[in-house]
């Protein structure tokens, strides 16, 4: 265990032969992946191929049918493990933004950091006023989430994400329920996490971002991974039959 | 293009048939105040309804004792049901399957008798069997709270399943326990979406607690209902009963009000 773990703690997400079935559905099929810390990884694949359900696998919102998750070296697919002590190590954003609410922009920063990290009122405040800085929003503390648009909401659900100061992200097609003109602003925001050196693992159609910013790209068709590599391999030079179809439909 | 454009035919068209159907509606509703007007009885409604000798002696019993009577032990009844409600709905949405049978085994139950026979088994057939006696307080509580609460629950279940999904998830993935998020995220939010239905129960308790007379109450235990059908009597006039009806009303509808302004409130965060 001790020299494998060693190895392994090197890793920010490291991911072993995991199946996942839904009922008798085979969604996931033996996958083995693994994200470097400060690396961003962009999963790209159609739909159906199981891409959003290895992300979900990752901090335990779908259960693995089998296989092996291992975050920061500590296996979350053991029993025993503390899965809300890691979920607040791995921030989240989701393709339908899912800010709380009955709660205001500010509100929704606080509350989790206050029930979840105990800080207090004033620290917490104080930290989500420096996310939402971040984000380009400061002048929506107050208003609630319905008042927003969907690029504000996103910013929002990220800073929410960041003011738990985790040691990761996941991102479930961030932008894909976005108005086309929206979409820039929140790519800027992850561009910016990107170059702070944050760990990011992104399941995606936007091309032009995982071109840009991604330190690897994932393509993955029925279940299983079919190629992955450098951003300019794979996307410019892919050598699997099933990657050439795909990107030439999407491209 | 079609025919009937082009065939001139002898046809009201759609507006001006619409307007002719609304005065005819009018023309109906004032037909029938004038009739009710013209063939009732007015000297005898005064008399029998709205004799203000008679008013005047109920104050200020109806007030303070059965108004304020009829309130305690709705809102009593109405916080043991919510309760119960909110208690009964989360185990209706258990992963333990005995939670669910006997969560829905009481719902069924309390949701299917009478409240008539529920709080005739409470106050009349626990001290039998029993040999406790609850006080009328305890009793109308629990019989309206078991009545409501059986109610409420399936409401509340409703709800908290109305909340999406992927509020839940959010909850979860910033860390927070189930229970956590289901107090902090989910429930608040069930709330504000089950306002009208338990706004509804909460006016059918303020009726139901007039079942409280079976019972058997002294002077100051009197609610609304066994004030007015006692003065009824004694006077031999319906004044009591208008009287205790506009009572009623003076409690249903400040509180729609209040919650449609509570709704309003709430709209402005969805």
């Amino acid at each position: 265990m001790s020299v494998a773990a060693t190895d392994r703690a090197a890793a920010a997400i490291d991911v072993q032969n995991l199946h996942k079935y839904f009922g008798d559905n085979e969604v996931l099929k033996g996958i083995d992946f693994h994200v470097a810390r400060g690396e961003v990884v962009c999963v790209i694949g159609p739909s159906g191929s199981g891409k959003s359900t290895l992300l979900r696998c990752v901090n335990l919102l779908e259960t693995p049918t089998s296989g092996t998750i291992l975050v920061e070296g500590d296996e979350i697919t053991d029993p025993d493990a503390d899965v809300d002590a890691l979920r607040a190590r791995i921030g989240m954003v989701f393709q339908q933004f899912n800010l709380f609410q009955h709660m205001t922009v500010l509100r929704n920063l606080t509350v989790a950091q206050e029930k979840v990290l105990k800080r207090g009122r004033a620290e917490a405040t104080k930290v989500a006023r420096a996310n939402l800085e971040k984000v380009g929003l400061s002048d929506k503390a107050d208003a609630y989430p319905a008042h927003l648009s969907g690029g504000q909401q996103q910013r929002v659900a990220i800073a929410r994400a960041l003011s738990m100061n985790p040691d990761m992200m996941l991102f479930d097609e961030p932008t894909s329920a976005l108005d086309p003109e929206l979409v820039g602003d929140v790519l800027a925001v992850m561009k910016d996490l990107a170059s702070e050196g944050m760990t990011m693992m992104v399941v995606t159609h936007e091309m032009g971002f995982a071109r840009e910013v991604a330190d690897k790209v994932v393509f993955m068709d029925g279940g299983v991974i079919v190629e992955e590599g450098l951003p300019a391999d794979v996307l410019g030079n892919p050598q699997h039959e099933r990657t050439q179809a795909f990107l030439s439909r999407v491209l | 293009m079609t025919s009937a454009a082009v065939v001139p035919k002898k046809r009201m068209s759609p507006r001006k048939r619409a307007a002719l159907v609304r005065y005819v509606q009018y023309a109906i509703l004032v037909l029938l105040v004038v009739v009710l007007a013209l063939i009732a009885d007015w000297g005898e409604i005064r008399r029998a309804f709205v004799d203000t000798g008679i008013a005047s002696q109920l104050f200020p019993d109806v007030i303070l004792i059965a108004l304020k009577n009829t309130i305690i032990y709705t809102a009593c009844g109405f916080a043991f049901g919510l309760a119960l409600g909110l208690v009964l709905a989360l185990m209706r949405l258990s992963s333990v399957g005995p939670y669910r049978w006997i969560a829905t085994g009481i719902i069924e139950l309390f949701r299917g008798l009478p409240a008539l026979v529920v709080f005739l088994v409470l106050g009349l057939g626990l001290p039998i069997a029993f040999g406790v006696n609850l006080g009328n307080i305890v009793t109308v509580t629990l019989a309206l709270g078991l009545v409501g609460g059986a109610y409420m629950a399936e409401t509340i279940r409703a709800g908290i399943q109305a909340v999406p999904k992927g509020q839940y998830e959010a909850a979860r993935t910033l860390g927070m326990t189930h229970t956590r998020a289901m107090v902090t995220i989910v429930i608040p939010q069930a709330f504000r979406i089950i306002l009208p239905p338990l706004t509804n129960e909460l006016i059918l308790l303020t009726k139901d607690s007039s079942l409280v007379y079976i019972l058997g109450m002294s002077l100051d235990e009197y609610e609304l209902t066994a004030f007015g059908r006692e003065n009824m009597n004694a006077f031999a006039n319906l004044t009591p009963m208008v009287t205790i009806a506009l009572c009623y009303l003076l409690i249903t509808v400040p509180l729609s009000i209040v919650v449609r302004r509570m709704e309003a409130k709430s709209g402005k965060a969805r």
